[in-house]
């Protein structure tokens, strides 16, 4: 067995949207190196509960990179400190012996705190209603060979199309802009040739309602690419800013 | 009770079709009278509720995620399976059906299987009309590969996230519906409680996860998505929250519960590393295309993969069963692995590990093209583990994965309780005592786009529905008792976290109800399951309240539901006095260890009935008829 670690764990704590939050200190002097990130919450918030303490909200779920559904900013950084991986998937092998953490929720207006860790986040959702799809309802679909697709352009929408919505790059984002987020949906659907019939609609409505929802503006500074643990690329907001711009000119949409 | 199949009679190429003739339709302009419940968003829920919006009717979809996006369909990596024959290798709908139905040992229903079997060409068109993006080759067409003990090579795939991509595809669907005003998203909302009036599922009862307020919401039918009950192991390869509550509140309001012990051993895990686990990592079983599995041939070999010459290493799966070698079906892998294991032979600190060995495929086609094919799960078999697998053979273990029991349905996927229907893994029908490899996609979306939206029609258009609103006195009732077993959760305030019982119970349901099973075990779980439910409702300890996010909460309300449910899967176990599929009666192998069944006596569905809680539950049998696929002893070698 690899040998334990001590650490400080400076965590986050509000009870709901509308109360102020603050840092709370936890010390945990064995920490195993073979833990993942959440694992290590799970024995604080098992000795939490011995204590009579109430536990720490965190959001979590398929615990393998995967579902989206966790996040948490690590000393500054959504996700923590290793590339291209979500904090469920982050092990304690990464820290070290006496490190102090400072774990803290997403930090954008468009995404509330509903507790400690836990962000409220639907208003990604509502940025996919507004035309991140394909309108094909079930049976109309010709044979899938049909349309021949292909390899390159096929690999660059499953690049886009590999966004699991964790909105880790809003988080990065000094403005909290969910350009990476919107621009991966329209790069995947826009590449696509079934895509093209609502490609300019879709871009405009989808941008749109990001900018409704009180999302900042982008301003390249590309920390989403860095804290994206898909690695989608910026290229995809430089592809969507044409996409708009094309849009706009060519195809204006009246909106609400 | 009484389980009518409905299956069609008369060749079964034609009864889906004959079916559907003979299904009454609704008006499509009455369709809008109609409101479905739809509880879970993953690829069968959200394939169903965007599918039947899509038709007219007005539909309530349901999730405890904070988006339909985050369901656990969205972790699946191998593939989807569809009899499209594009690779000209001689697949054709017929050989999928009877793949699957040898592949479940002959315990699933004959015309069910046939009809995903006929479905899964229309799944592809439809995914890949959504923007799916499939694996293509450089031509543009459709790439495939043989998956999970098939000798064709008739999976789909988008890299090592096909279940992601196809739930994306689902989702964006369901959004659509969402914004034309034809689905209303509930999320963060768990059901509680199924709720009946005059025997007739009306609605259902939901908790707000943020909130804790509880609500009641009626309609004309009620669907069931709410996944497998693997996590009752709670070490599973299935995401934190998935959960038995939704079907066993629906099993305790008078829903048959089709072969519960009938669960997935999944061969290719990444090991236990410590009591701090809190879940078992799936590698792809796609990894078996490439990957050698062994282990030394002496026991207490502790020396390196690497040290270990060739001669000493055991290929089990290539020795034993040669014409399928590393592709063996999961259940025959998994008991093969913890046969080496038990025998001393296996890897790793705890010993329970096998090597999956690339060496050879990277010598064969370079490391670039074994990146290329597998790169995202070689990535995180390293960050999990440390270890480059690229250098060093991973090391894997089977672990607790899919639930082919379920709840029982009918051909029309309704179960026992009129207008309950249940889709997807949910319930019971199309795998047998066993699933192959990229079926679960398929038998979801199969469910959501192409059946259950026609079946549900058919049950509406002559179901004799009286108008029934939330105000409903059922309602209120239903309500209260949710309100009460809440507080009653909270009241305890004893010494032990839910965490600490679901271990306990997840680690007896392992030992004895796990990858083999004994009569003595089974009847010792017997004993010891209501012992552990007695201390969990006398000593466990829930913090806060319930009128704001509490997630020891919401686990305690689904750990108390399992604390029931462990024992039904031991009953239907104990009961099902042979091996079959994945279910292992150690009292009964073949003279070299494979799963000897009994079609004489045991070629049934056992269905059961709730009885109340401490109650042993009523069997009650669907008989099985093999028609079309003789019956036989499965054979890999």
């Amino acid at each position: 067995m690899s040998e334990t670690m001590k650490l400080v764990l400076n965590v986050w704590r509000q009870p709901d949207a509308t109360t102020k939050g603050d840092f709370e200190r936890f010390e945990i002097p064995d920490v195993s190196p073979d833990m993942s990130f959440l694992e290590m919450l799970d024995v604080l918030n098992e000795r939490l509960t011995q204590k009579g303490q109430e536990t720490i909200a965190f959001d979590h779920d398929c615990r393998e990179g995967i579902c989206g559904t966790c996040g948490i900013v690590i000393n500054g950084v959504p996700h923590g400190p290793q590339k291209l991986t979500t904090t469920c998937q982050l092990h304690m092998r990464k820290f070290k012996d006496g490190d102090e953490l400072w774990l803290e929720p997403w930090r954008s207006t468009a995404f509330p705190v509903i507790k400690d860790l836990v962000v409220d986040r639907s208003s990604f959702d509502r940025i996919i209603q507004a035309g991140g799809f394909i309108s094909v309802g079930a049976g109309s679909a010709p044979d899938a060979n049909a349309i021949p697709i292909g390899k390159e352009v096929a690999e660059q929408a499953m690049d886009a199309a590999a966004c699991i919505g964790c909105g880790a790059c809003v988080a990065a984002c000094p403005n909290a802009s969910a350009m990476l987020f919107t621009a991966a949906k329209v790069g995947h659907l826009g590449l696509l040739p079934q895509g093209q019939p609502e490609r300019y609609e879709r871009v405009q409505k989808m941008v749109a309602t990001m900018d409704n929802e009180n999302f900042g503006a982008c301003t390249n500074h590309a920390e989403c690419e860095a804290s994206c643990p898909k690695g989608i690329s910026i290229d995809f907001i430089a592809m969507m800013n044409r996409d708009l711009l094309k849009g706009a000119v060519q195809h204006p949409i009246e909106l609400d | 009770m009484e389980l009518r199949s409905n299956a069609p009679d008369g060749p079964i190429q034609d009864s889906w079709d004959n079916h559907r003739f003979n299904m009454k339709l609704v008006n499509p302009s009455n369709k809008r009278k109609y409101d479905v419940i739809v509880v879970g968003s993953g690829l069968a829920g959200a394939s169903a509720a965007a599918t039947m919006a899509e038709l007219g009717y007005n539909v309530k979809c349901f999730t405890f995620h904070d988006s339909p996006r985050r369901a656990h369909s969205i972790a699946a990596q191998g593939g989807i399976n569809a009899a499209k024959n594009y690779q000209n290798d001689g697949d054709s709908i017929y050989r999928l059906f009877y793949d699957t139905v040898k592949g479940g040992d002959f315990r699933s229903r004959e015309a069910n299987v046939y009809r995903l079997a006929q479905i899964s060409v229309n799944i592809i068109d439809q995914c890949a009309a959504q923007g799916v993006p499939f694996a293509r080759e450089y031509g543009g067409m459709l790439s495939n590969r043989s998956f999970g003990g098939a000798q064709v090579s008739r999976t789909f795939y988008a890299r090592g996230q096909t279940g992601q991509q196809l739930l994306l595809g689902a989702y964006q669907a369901l959004s659509r519906q969402i914004s034309l005003g034809k689905v209303e998203m509930f999320t963060k909302c768990e059901m509680m409680d199924v709720v009946l009036v005059d025997g007739q599922a009306r609605g259902i009862v939901t908790r707000d996860l943020n909130t804790g307020e509880i609500s009641s919401h009626a309609g004309h039918a009620v669907v069931l998505a709410t996944g497998g009950y693997s996590t009752a192991f709670y070490l599973s390869t299935n995401a934190m929250n998935c959960n038995v509550m939704a079907a066993f509140r629906a099993h305790r309001k008078g829903a048959a519960f089709a072969n519960p012990c009938y669960t997935q051993i999944h061969p290719t895990c990444i090991p236990v590393s410590g009591d701090h686990q809190s879940k078992l990592t799936l590698m792809s079983e796609s990894l078996r295309n490439d990957g050698r599995v062994w282990v030394p041939k002496k026991a207490n070999d502790t020396r390196a993969p690497g040290d270990i010459p060739e001669g000493e290493r055991d290929y089990y799966l290539e020795r034993k069963y040669p014409s399928f070698g590393n592709l063996a079906p999961r259940d025959i892998s998994s008991r093969a692995a913890k046969e080496v294991c038990d025998e001393g032979r296996g890897v790793g600190p705890s010993g329970f590990g096998v090597y999956l060995d690339f060496a050879d495929a990277i010598g064969r086609v370079g490391e670039d093209t074994i990146r290329e094919r597998y790169g995202n799960l070689f990535d995180m078999y390293e960050r999990i583990t440390g270890e480059n697998p690229y250098k060093r053979p991973m090391r894997i273990y089977p672990a607790p994965h899919y639930t082919m029991g379920g709840l029982w349905v009918d051909y029309n996927l309704m179960s026992t309780i009129d207008g309950l229907h249940v889709i997807g893994e949910a319930n019971f029908s199309d795998h047998g005592a066993n699933r192959l490899g990229a079926s679960a996609l398929m038998q979801g979306l199969a469910d959501g786009y192409f059946v259950l939206p026609y079946t549900i029609g058919n049950y509406l258009a002559s179901a004799k529905l009286d108008p029934v609103g939330n105000d409903h006195t059922a309602f209120a009732e239903a309500e209260a008792q949710v309100a009460a077993r809440m507080q009653r959760l909270l009241d305890i305030n004893g010494t032990r976290s839910v965490d600490s019982f679901h271990k306990e119970l997840g680690r007896l349901m392992w030992e004895k109800c796990g990858m083999a099973r004994t009569e003595a075990g089974l009847k010792e779980a017997l004993v010891e399951i209501p012992k552990i439910r007695e201390r969990f409702w006398k000593d466990v300890r829930v913090l806060g309240s319930g009128e704001s996010l509490n997630q020891s909460l919401e686990k305690a309300a689904r750990v108390a539901d399992f604390m029931e449910f462990a024992e039904l899967m031991c009953h239907d176990a104990l009961d099902r006095d042979e091996s079959c599929g994945a279910h292992f009666r150690t009292e009964h192998q073949t003279d070299d260890g494979e799963a000897k069944r009994n079609d004489e006596k045991y070629s049934y569905v056992a269905a059961w009935e709730y009885q109340g809680e401490g109650n042993a539950p009523k069997l009650h049998k669907e008989q099985l008829d093999f028609e079309y696929v003789k019956l036989a002893q499965r054979s890999y070698k």
